[in-house]
């Protein structure tokens, strides 16, 4: 008999939808259908089921080909070349459960790397947004309850969060907005007409890469002093006419997405919209939300701020304390002033999302990957690591893009002799504590860990 | 006055971290000692005599030590930074945070600077014969007590970020400016001398700014006030006047609002 399992949460984008209900068959190895999850979550899951996904770690071999090796030798591998390494990187995380990401802060402490997120492509400025400025912020269960007027700015959910709109920020029917779309006014500030634009009451198309100049504006209006006839490529009526919007609403919810955080400027875009968030806090209650692109990219930061005291960009090669600068200490800045030696790319695909120069960079010195899958970054690596779906074969706990955190549900059993990235991550640290005669200040997987050291793969 | 004297002997394969590399380290020490002072070079402490070679005894106090670095630190970061007293001259470039910190003394660097120098400055002199890149002169991460004091001359062009969070001294560069000036000050004078592109004095709560150039796109939250005239660097202009960023909050002095003042150098 297949099994229906429910409240399982969906591990791909960053509305962390918690209400999918997955039928598995009897033995627990397969996938047979998904219910409630968006098309991109139905096929992650269903992706599970791909028979040709890798069992066994693989190794470039000296004419270029990729060997199986048992997973002993690769955690050697890595083990010994983290410590080798002046100052390795590890990169990634935003496809993972927090156990994993603390697991590799213990990885990184011993072996004096810089610690990063996928936040250093993404949200990252953000965060310096949110040192510089505060954060009034909000759930998102608030934000369906209590939001009549919601403002996207820079980011297309329609495509990027497929299920936000209708579980979180427009069509949901709340406390407070029992009719649901009918009682929101939607503004969309977009240079395209996205399909969230579309959907929107009100389109504010404005010149690429002026954001700042239009918040600029909005706040000078909230003010009561004049502004240009044009700013930003929109009219002063219609920045009047928005910003008279967001003052009358009884609740005005600011999404932001990275038409805000990469455009030029970045964190003082971000920034800018934190004061005008404030500014309108003077007239109603109005808060701003990060739309994080994962399901648990949220979790880094909040896993790492507590264990170092920074969210990303974390450089622990001093041994004493944690050193964070992006511009210096980011990702793609280490990979184009070659400030690296090593680089571990764990849950994400720096192939894919890092510009080529940086990959270049890196691929001079050893490139290990940890991923479930192949993917780009994993077909150009010196070492990939094949470990459980976190979310899927492998349950933990995942921070939502409104930094709520919930438990994900494993569906399946998972392939036998995968370890999950917590596992892995123990036995590299464990070996890394044995080369250097040390001993390990916590292994929290040591007791649970489901597979044996290296099981033989059929 | 004692002059000691670096030359770099190698490259860094990564970048080395010459946080040693003030005056007041050196001081009280003799070129041996002073080859034998630290540096990172990733997770692994170096000594600077594996990048430089060491001649010259440092003067007793900081004040007293002079440090001439006889070719190019692209590599090499924190030069200077922190100094009290005494003088840095790198005849060639230097690497992020040169004279970040710097609470007194005088650092002349004859080559290109990169990101960050200047970063949280209390006191002292900086001064860079070609360019720098970002974040010259700004506050470190989400602090918003930016550069104190002191001076940072820059003679060619810089990136983004000039005085962010800035509450006193001085930024002068020469040439021209990409976005991001003053941001967020609340105090301080920045002065540039060629174009920027934008975002001059957004969130700006109060300080004075001259642009000698163009702005290309005005901030909307800047109004103009009338016409002055006023010396600048050494040197008369007619500027136009502009109060902002009428967007940010003000404090009130007498009764009156205290705006931050932009002066853009009127058109002939
Ligand atoms: S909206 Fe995002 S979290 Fe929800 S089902 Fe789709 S991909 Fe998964």
């Amino acid at each position: 008999m297949p099994k229906l399992i429910k409240g399982v949460g969906c591990p791909y984008c960053g509305s962390s939808c918690d209400d999918i209900e997955v039928l598995v068959s009897d033995d627990e190895t397969k996938v047979l259908e998904v219910h409630n999850a968006c098309i991109i979550g139905t096929n992650l899951f269903h992706h599970a089921n791909d028979p040709t996904r890798p069992r066994l770690p693989r190794k470039r071999q000296p004419d270029g080909s990729m060997k199986e090796i048992p997973y002993e030798d690769a955690i050697d591998y890595m083990a010994k070349t983290m410590l080798a390494a002046k100052k390795p990187l590890i990169y990634g995380f935003g496809s993972t459960n927090c156990e994993g990401m603390s697991a590799i802060g213990r990885i990184a402490e011993k072996s004096g790397a810089v610690l990063d997120n996928c936040a250093t492509i993404c949200h990252g400025p953000s965060f310096l947004a949110i040192f510089d400025n505060g954060y009034p912020s909000c759930t998102l269960g608030e934000a369906k309850n209590r939001a009549d007027v919601v403002v996207f700015w820079g980011c297309n959910p329609m495509h990027a969060h497929p299920r936000h709109t209708s579980r979180y920020s427009i069509f949901p029917r709340g406390y407070f907005t029992q009719k649901g779309q009918m009682q929101r006014t939607v503004l969309c500030i977009d240079p395209r007409e996205t399909d969230t634009a579309k959907l929107a009451d009100h389109h504010l198309m404005l010149d690429q890469g002026h954001d700042y100049e239009l918040f600029n504006a909005f706040r000078t209006v909230l003010r009561g002093h004049d502004i240009p006839d044009v700013v930003a490529g929109i009219p002063k009526e219609t920045i009047k006419k928005s910003a008279e919007i967001m003052k009358n609403a009884k609740f005005c919810m600011i999404f932001f997405g990275m038409g805000c955080t990469h455009t030029d400027g970045r964190n003082h875009n971000i920034d800018h919209a934190i004061s005008l968030t404030r500014d309108l806090n003077d007239h109603t209650k109005c808060s701003i939300m990060a739309m994080r692109g994962h399901y648990n990219i949220a979790g880094p930061g909040q896993v790492w701020a507590w264990q170092f005291g920074f969210p990303y960009c974390i450089d622990l090669s001093k041994g004493t304390h944690a050193h964070m600068n992006p511009g210096e200490t980011s990702s793609v800045d280490l990979a184009m002033r070659d400030e690296v030696d090593c680089f571990v790319n764990i849950g994400a695909d720096a192939g894919a999302h890092f510009p080529i120069q940086p990959v270049q960079h890196l691929k001079k010195h050893p490139f290990i990957v940890i991923d479930p899958n192949f993917n780009m970054a994993s077909e150009i690596s010196d070492l990939h690591i094949p470990v459980r779906i976190a979310g899927v074969d492998e349950p933990g706990v995942v921070y939502r893009m409104d930094n709520v955190p919930i438990q994900f549900k494993a569906v399946l059993k998972g392939l036998p002799g995968v370890p999950s990235d917590e596992e892995l991550f123990d036995r590299v640290y464990e070996r890394m504590c044995e080369l250097t005669n040390t001993k390990p200040i916590w292994l929290a997987a040591k007791e649970d860990r489901r597979y044996p050291e290296s099981e033989a793969v059929s | 006055m004692a002059t000691v004297t670096l030359k770099p002997t190698k490259v860094p394969e990564l970048i080395f971290e010459g946080y040693s590399i003030t005056p007041d380290a050196f001081a009280g020490k003799t070129a041996a000692q002073i080859a034998a002072l630290p540096g990172h070079e990733g997770k692994f402490v170096l000594k600077l005599g594996e990048f430089f070679t060491v001649s010259g005894n440092g003067g007793e106090t900081a004040a007293d030590t002079d440090i001439v670095i006889d070719g190019d630190c692209s590599r090499v970061k924190y030069i200077g930074s922190k100094m009290t007293a005494g003088s840095v001259t790198v005849n060639g470039n230097a690497d992020m945070y040169v004279g970040g910190w710097m609470k007194g003394g005088k650092i002349h660097i004859k080559g290109n600077v990169d990101s960050f120098c200047g970063i949280q400055m209390e006191g002292g002199e900086l001064l860079v014969d070609g360019d720098a890149k970002n974040h010259v002169g700004c506050a470190y991460r989400g602090d918003w007590r930016g550069m104190k004091g002191g001076t940072i001359r820059i003679k060619g062009s810089a990136g983004n970020d000039i005085g962010t969070a800035m509450l006193g001294g001085t930024i002068i560069i020469e040439k021209d400016v990409f976005i991001h000036v003053s941001t967020h000050a609340e105090g301080g004078t920045v002065i540039i001398k060629g174009d920027v592109e934008g975002r001059v004095g957004g969130q700006m709560v109060k300080g004075d700014m001259y642009v000698l150039g163009k702005i290309k796109f005005m901030l909307p939250g800047y109004k103009k006030i009338g016409t002055v005239e006023k010396e600048v660097d050494g040197a008369k202009y007619t500027f136009d006047h502009y109060i902002g960023d009428l967007g940010e909050r003000h404090g009130k002095s007498k009764g009156q609002y205290v705006y931050a003042n932009l002066y853009l150098k009127a058109a002939a």
